[in-house]
């Protein structure tokens, strides 16, 4: 135990390209990066599956299906077909993270009472402004629900990644691990559950601050959103 | 693509399907035993809710990696001991299970529990007859959920050196063998989809009111 | 789980403490050797292997061999590094594994200075704990070695280990992550070479993402092993070591004095009289093949085609 706080207050490792500071920006670094290509890619499909209806199934499937795939299997697989680097493990945090962003967005925009999005139309709303001004904001609540288990997902599996010599805090488990430093892996497994706490708490506040007030009491005689299991 | 190495493996194939399975559905037993009692207590006082809510919640976003590597400091076991991953998987399954029966319990008609109430039912044998039976095909759902993950995040455990079918990654990505590789994964996903599959039939079976609802439901 | 927290805190402090508590209590270091392991003689071998091939495969003819003379044996999943399995080997959840003489003599006495196959072997006698017993040493050999690619020893016209240092500044070295820290690694090559690298990028142990970042230049320099056939495959070129950096490193059986019989020393002996450098190359060889040949096909062959089966 002494071990692993001499290893916190040892001022070597919080410097140079093995700190605390860089491991964990790098970590960051892929959570962000991965997180805004799946966005990209899944919020607009899930917008429009949602507001179309077309797709429902198809997506809900998917995603479900998804969720058995290893993730740690992907990532070795990605590495052995195109090498190492950062491109490999991105591509598979960015595909893991997808099905979750899908599922929220389409699930967010398809829980929206008809009700109001027949009132807009009749308010002479056309489908664009449908879907911006009523669909989206209403579905927030769900579509930041599922930005969040695809972060925690994304932060999980950057962390084997360091397996296929990536970067991030996974590399304190790895590393120590082969040198048989167990303060090293207990530090550095400290710090990514803080780091997925942390970062689950700050979304959770995002997500409370982001949501229109008036959505709130309806929020509750809704069914709670089941979040999708991190897999990694 | 080396496909030779896979008749060439079945047997190490099937030899690590059944430690796969048994490293990942142990712990979703160990979980609903578990998480059964703790739910139970979640719906007596909100103290108890919040606490067993947010503490399930906290432990569930602790990557699993990260979590293998702890318990061993916690549990003082060896590293490569293979209870480290039942006891993770128990825990990611308790923290998805307690939540959903929790408030599948507090779903039950409060009409039910006062009838059984007035009928003479104890509480213990209120909570055993009346609204634990009500609460299966939620407790189930989550079941599904946590049986999925289990069988994907076993393979985590290779890179510790634990087995189970994650050895065909570490293998196969250290001979080049993508073959390997995509069985491993492949068996995985079959596993899943199969205990997914088991999972919904069996909570059918044990809920034969709820068809009759449905189907009286659909006749009127 | 430490979910008991009764307190007057508000859920979320008390939920964050109990996660926390994960790392409060316990104790020793789990991967430490628990205690001096009293095997029992009728159990099961259990061969431990570390996580490359060859060592794999080494492990496999082991437990062949064994198994011809109806010896039970029992072979564990591969586990990086000597650092993490070695401690196995004290609890008694190992018996055996495949060494190489020069690293592990390294591993037990930091301060080692023996570089010669015979005075290796000597000194380690002398190290081996309590309970373990070192087998005799066979002649195959592989070592360490820092690797370039063809195309940077032709441009910087470098042939040894000593004609990189003034270039080490800029270049960032690739090994697995222990050779950063072991006596013969980059503190090795420091001092005997005055080589300080610019950087150091932890890979693995010999394996396809050390090869993939020195092909695909993410690091200049690279740790490989000289039975290695993916060397030539790439047309690396091994540097040589004239300060010798690197001790002998000779192929030989660790195992659990307890399940040292006169039978199972005459097995390995046989193994180790008839294993050679060039013979690992080929075995090496013959697993990369196309095909990828299981390890225990392999192993079974070679053991045939040298009569000890």
């Amino acid at each position: 135990m002494n071990a692993i706080v001499e290893w916190f207050t040892d001022p070597a490792n919080w410097t140079g390209p093995d700190g605390v500071p860089t491991r964990l920006g790098e970590h960051l670094f892929y959570t962000l990066l991965a997180l805004s290509i799946a966005a990209l890619i899944a919020i607009p499909i899930g917008l429009w599956i949602g507001h179309t209806g077309r797709g429902g199934f198809a997506v809900v499937s998917l995603a479900n299906s998804l969720r058995a795939l290893p993730t740690f299997g992907v990532l070795v697989l990605l590495a052995n077909s195109f090498g190492i680097g950062l491109a490999p493990p991105i591509v598979a945090l960015v595909v893991l993270a997808i099905p979750p962003v899908l599922a929220g967005t389409y699930a967010g925009v398809q829980a929206v009472d008809r009700a109001i999005v027949d009132a807009a139309r009749g308010m002479g709303m056309g489908e664009r402004e449908i879907l911006t001004r009523v669909e989206l904001p209403n579905g927030l609540p769900l579509i930041i629900g599922g930005l969040r288990s695809a972060t925690l997902q994304i932060i999980a599996t950057a962390t084997i990644a360091a397996y296929v010599a990536l970067g991030g805090l996974g590399r304190y488990i790895i590393d120590g691990l082969s040198v048989r430093d167990f303060a090293e892996m207990a530090a550095g497994s400290i710090l990514l559950a803080l780091l997925a706490i942390v970062t689950d708490l700050v979304l959770a506040g995002l997500q409370r601050a982001l949501v229109s007030p008036g959505l709130r009491p309806a929020q509750a005689s809704r069914p709670r959103p089941r979040r999708l299991r991190a897999v990694a | 693509m080396n496909w030779g190495w896979i008749p060439r493996n079945l047997g190490l194939v099937a030899e690590l399907t059944v430690e796969h399975s048994w490293l990942a559905l142990l712990p979703l037993l160990l979980g609903l035993l578990i998480s059964v009692p703790l739910a139970w207590l979640a719906t007596r006082t909100p103290l108890a809710r919040s606490v067993l809510v947010t503490a399930t919640g906290l432990l569930y976003t602790v990557p699993s990696l990260a979590l293998i590597v702890m318990l061993p400091l916690l549990l003082g076991l060896q590293i490569l001991d293979p209870l480290n991953l039942v006891v993770a998987l128990t825990i990611y399954t308790v923290a998805l299970l307690v939540r959903s029966i929790a408030d599948a319990l507090d779903a039950v008609p409060s009409v039910v529990v006062a009838a059984a109430t007035a009928m003479g039912y104890t509480p213990l044998r209120r909570f055993v007859a009346v609204e634990m039976p009500l609460a299966i095909p939620v407790t189930v759902a989550g079941l599904r959920v946590a049986a999925v993950s289990n069988m994907s995040l076993v393979t985590v455990g290779a890179i510790v050196g634990l087995g189970g079918l994650g050895l065909l990654f570490t293998d196969g990505f250290q001979r080049d063998i993508p073959a390997e590789i995509i069985t491993g994964i492949v068996v995985v996903l079959v596993l899943a989809l199969i205990v997914d599959a088991l999972l919904l039939v069996v909570g059918r079976l044990i809920t034969p009111w709820a068809r009759t609802g449905q189907a009286a439901g659909r006749q009127r | 789980m430490t979910t008991n927290v009764r307190s007057r805190w508000p859920g979320s402090v008390a939920a964050l403490a109990a996660v926390l508590a994960l790392s409060a209590c316990g104790g020793g270091d789990p991967l430490a050797a628990p205690s001096e392991g009293a095997a029992d003689p009728s159990a099961p071998i259990r061969i431990g292997a570390d996580q490359f091939p060859e060592n794999k495969l080494l492990a496999e003819i082991y437990g062949q061999a064994l198994e011809a003379q109806d010896i039970p044996v029992e072979i564990v999943p591969p586990i990086q590094s000597r650092e993490a399995y070695f401690p196995g080997l004290r609890d008694g959840s190992l018996d055996l594994v495949p060494e190489y003489t020069g690293v592990l003599l390294q591993f037990l006495d930091p301060e080692a200075t023996e570089k010669s196959a015979d005075e290796v072997y000597a000194a380690l006698q002398e190290v081996i704990p309590e309970g373990l017993t070192l087998l005799e040493r066979s002649d195959a050999e592989n070592k360490d070695a820092v690797v370039v690619t063809q195309a940077f020893a032709t441009e910087n016209n470098v042939t040894t280990i000593g004609d990189l240092a003034p270039l080490c500044p800029q270049m960032i070295f690739g090994g697995p992550p222990e050779f950063q820290e072991r006596p013969d690694g980059i503190p090795g090559i420091e001092a005997t070479y005055g080589c300080t690298f610019a950087g150091y990028k932890s890979l693995d142990v010999g394996g396809p993402l050390t090869v993939a970042a020195l092909r695909d230049g993410d690091v200049q320099a690279a740790d490989l092993f000289t039975t290695d056939p993916t060397i030539e495959a790439n047309g690396f070129v091994v540097l040589e070591d004239p300060l010798n950096n690197f001790a002998a490193q000779n192929v030989v059986p660790l195992i659990n004095t307890a399940k040292a019989t006169d039978q199972v020393k005459q097995i390995f002996n046989d193994i180790s009289g008839k294993l050679t450098t060039q013979g690992l190359i080929d075995l090496n060889a013959e697993l990369g093949a196309e095909d990828r040949p299981n390890p225990d096909v392999v192993a079974q062959e070679w053991l045939e085609a040298n009569g000890l089966l």
